[in-house]
């Protein structure tokens, strides 16, 4: 029978299957960080059941790190990592903790090291473990109940997804990314829009993307609902794979490469719903509002409220505004900001860095903004040293950090004031998400950059030329 | 896990769509290693605000949440059910809610009961016009009650079974050690462990 790509990786990997239950899945890697792991562990050892396999599970500290240099000097905070310490060496469990040179953020790492690999089913207490799904691999996100059971028996009860293929064709006009196609789509199909359905990324702007700008899009699947993402792997999966440390060797990877290319959806396949993007129509797309489907072109005016049909909508979009502090009708390129933060899960990848890189060279931060760029690994962070990055950022006025999650979230002392306004590369824009009352509109690095120099949103075009 | 079959409590109405997992409980909430006492992180930002519906004294002890569409989007946090849990609520009613946040709610014994949009709307005025309305919820014949009102809920058939037997999944899956270790067998030899390369 034809399949998708998804359902090819979920059949190979049915342990059971029984009428009126739902399948038993194995799980090739279960990634673990400090947040949602605790709970899980306490549950082993209320049971008295052991970690089935440590073999095929890694653990990082990223949620709580400080990014300047200096112990952790929240006590809540500082508990929970060495918890997760005492918890890996417990149980027997690689961990790669602040200061070691493959810390990083966990969807950041495993790829890195080339541990995430096509075909394989990932997952993680991380709802951003959709990341994964660019090279092929069936990786989603779960709860701690969830993580307790995979420590436990490797596997997970799991209803049937439905498959949706988002279609993305033709050329990205220069200064769009990936970052903004994710963004389009989600304002497209809406939060909830993907909702019960793994999303295939297709199209000849899908194969023209590296593995970290598939990454960005894969990443962010979870912000329109969809439990996964993925990208069928080809050559560019392969040469990014090839001769990382946990990639397979000689014959086995030949072996494997065998494999990986019969991971396509076949010709005659269906997919339960379609979506199609024409890559040449997109421009850099930012959000105005407190959820991710609520962006718009960052040509456009902030959106008058009672222009939208749906009363949910309406209301949503009145709270927003309201929450952002911003008025219907405003151009996007005059809202000013006070903060610019590059990193992420989303978008703290060494490619995205080259990016700012590129538009800061020569030019200056704006007085008006602080700017914080946080590699999302310490091998990001060494790459970027290596070709002189920091050098840039730091001369341009940016601060250059630690490896992190940063402000992407509030957990760690990077976070925006009550009132305060960035342009963030990460991938939520959620009331307080950054920090209590902060305000933030999402953006791609290239977006970020420009605006950390004008002090508004804006876009590398609206520079004038370093 | 306790058995759940029918409950009957103050139903509050929450009239918002795309309550996030973030709004739920904050993120300075998640850095607890311990399982309970989560309540004080419940929609910590909007309970700041007085008119807030759950600082209402008319739903004090409320136990069902009736909100609008997309309830529990974005993060995985298992945490923002534990907190509705740990705050009392064994309910939580919406015409749509994120996967992961009803597959954790299956998990941990919360409820989630899907609603039509219409039938949602119409939970949410009943409750509204008289506010401290109690609903009653009845897994067995999925179905809730209200001001003499009945509507149908949908919930997946396994964790209605499992909700209603009071089952530990993980002790489910346990019985079936024999094919995982027959799996793990057949597994390819090129597939990578984490022990450092």
């Amino acid at each position: 029978m034809a399949g998708t790509l998804a359902e090819k990786v979920w059949a190979a990997h049915v342990v059971r299957s029984a009428q009126g239950e739902p399948d038993l899945l194995y799980i090739d890697l279960h990634l673990l960080h400090e947040v949602t792991s605790p709970q899980a562990f306490d549950g082993l050892r209320l049971t008295g059941r052991p970690l089935r396999r440590p073999d095929l599970t890694l653990a990082t500290e990223d949620h709580n790190v400080p990014t300047l240099p200096g112990p952790i000097e929240d006590p809540t905070s500082r508990t929970q990592v060495e918890t997760l310490r005492r918890n890996c060496a417990e149980f027997g469990v690689q961990l790669y903790p602040m200061g070691d040179a493959k810390q990083g953020i966990v969807h950041i790492i495993s790829p890195e090291l080339g541990l995430t690999q096509p075909g394989m089913t990932i997952v993680c207490g991380d709802s951003h473990t959709s990341t994964h799904g660019a090279f092929g691999a069936l990786a989603f996100g779960i709860g701690t109940s969830e993580v307790e059971h995979v420590m436990a028996t490797q596997t997970l009860p799991l209803a049937p997804f439905k498959t949706m293929a988002v279609h993305v064709d033709g050329a990205l006009p220069p200064g769009v990314t990936s970052k903004d196609v994710i963004l389009a789509v989600i304002a497209q199909i809406g939060t909830g829009g993907g909702q019960g359905y793994v999303i295939e990324y297709r199209g000849s702007a899908v194969e023209a993307m590296s593995m970290e700008a598939r990454m960005t899009m894969c990443n962010m699947s979870i912000e329109a609902g969809a439990r996964a993402g993925m990208v069928a792997p080809d050559e560019t999966t392969f040469s990014y794979l090839q001769g990382r440390p946990h990639a397979p060797q000689g014959a086995q990877w030949d072996a494997a490469v065998a494999a990986w290319r019969g991971l396509v959806s076949d010709a005659d396949a269906t997919y339960d719903a379609q979506v199609r993007i024409d890559a040449a129509s997109l421009t850099p797309f930012v959000t105005w509002g407190t959820n991710p489907a609520q962006g718009a072109p960052l040509g456009a005016a902030v959106p008058d409220p009672e222009s939208f049909a749906d009363e949910g909508a309406k209301l949503a979009a009145h709270k927003a505004l309201e929450y952002m502090g911003l008025s219907a009708g405003t151009p996007l390129r005059e809202v000013a900001v006070d903060t610019v933060f590059v990193g992420s899960c989303t978008n703290g990848r060494i490619e995205d860095l080259r990016v700012v890189a590129e538009i800061l060279r020569g030019r200056r931060v704006a007085d008006s903004v602080r700017m914080l760029v946080v590699p999302g690994s310490a091998q990001v962070k060494v790459q970027a040293e290596a070709e002189g990055l920091d050098a840039v950022f730091t001369a341009a006025g940016a601060q250059w950090r630690l490896p992190g999650c940063s402000m992407c979230l509030g957990m760690n002392p990077d976070q925006l004031a009550p009132g305060e306004r960035s342009a963030s590369t990460s991938n939520r824009n959620f009331e307080g998400r950054q920090g209590k009352g902060g305000r933030t509109h999402l953006v791609s690095p290239a977006v970020a950059a420009a605006t950390a120099v004008l002090g508004r949103l804006a876009a590398p075009a609206d520079l004038v030329p370093a | 896990m306790e058995k759940f079959t029918t409950h009957t409590g103050i139903a509050v109405p929450l009239r918002r769509s795309n309550v996030d997992t973030d709004q739920i409980i904050p993120a300075s909430y998640l850095k607890r290693v311990t399982r309970t006492g989560f309540e004080d992180g419940l929609f910590a930002a909007w309970r700041a605000d007085p008119g807030f519906v759950l600082n209402s004294p008319a739903y004090a002890g409320a136990s069902v949440l009736v909100a609008g569409a997309d309830f529990g989007t974005g993060s995985s946090r298992e945490h923002a059910v534990w907190a509705l849990m740990d705050y009392g609520f064994r309910v939580v009613v919406s015409p749509r809610f994120a996967d992961i946040f009803r597959g954790n709610s299956g998990k941990a014994g919360l409820l989630t009961a899907a609603v039509s949009d219409g039938d949602g709307e119409l939970l949410l005025k009943l409750l509204e016009e008289q506010p401290g309305a109690s609903a009653t919820v009845d897994l067995q014949a999925k179905t809730i009650e209200c001001r003499g009102v009945v509507v149908p809920f949908d919930v997946d058939d396994y964790v209605r079974w499992r909700l209603l037997e009071g089952l530990d999944d993980i002790a489910l899956t346990l019985r079936h050690a024999d094919l995982i270790a027959d799996f793990e067998s057949r597994r390819p030899a090129y597939l990578p462990v984490t022990t450092p390369a």
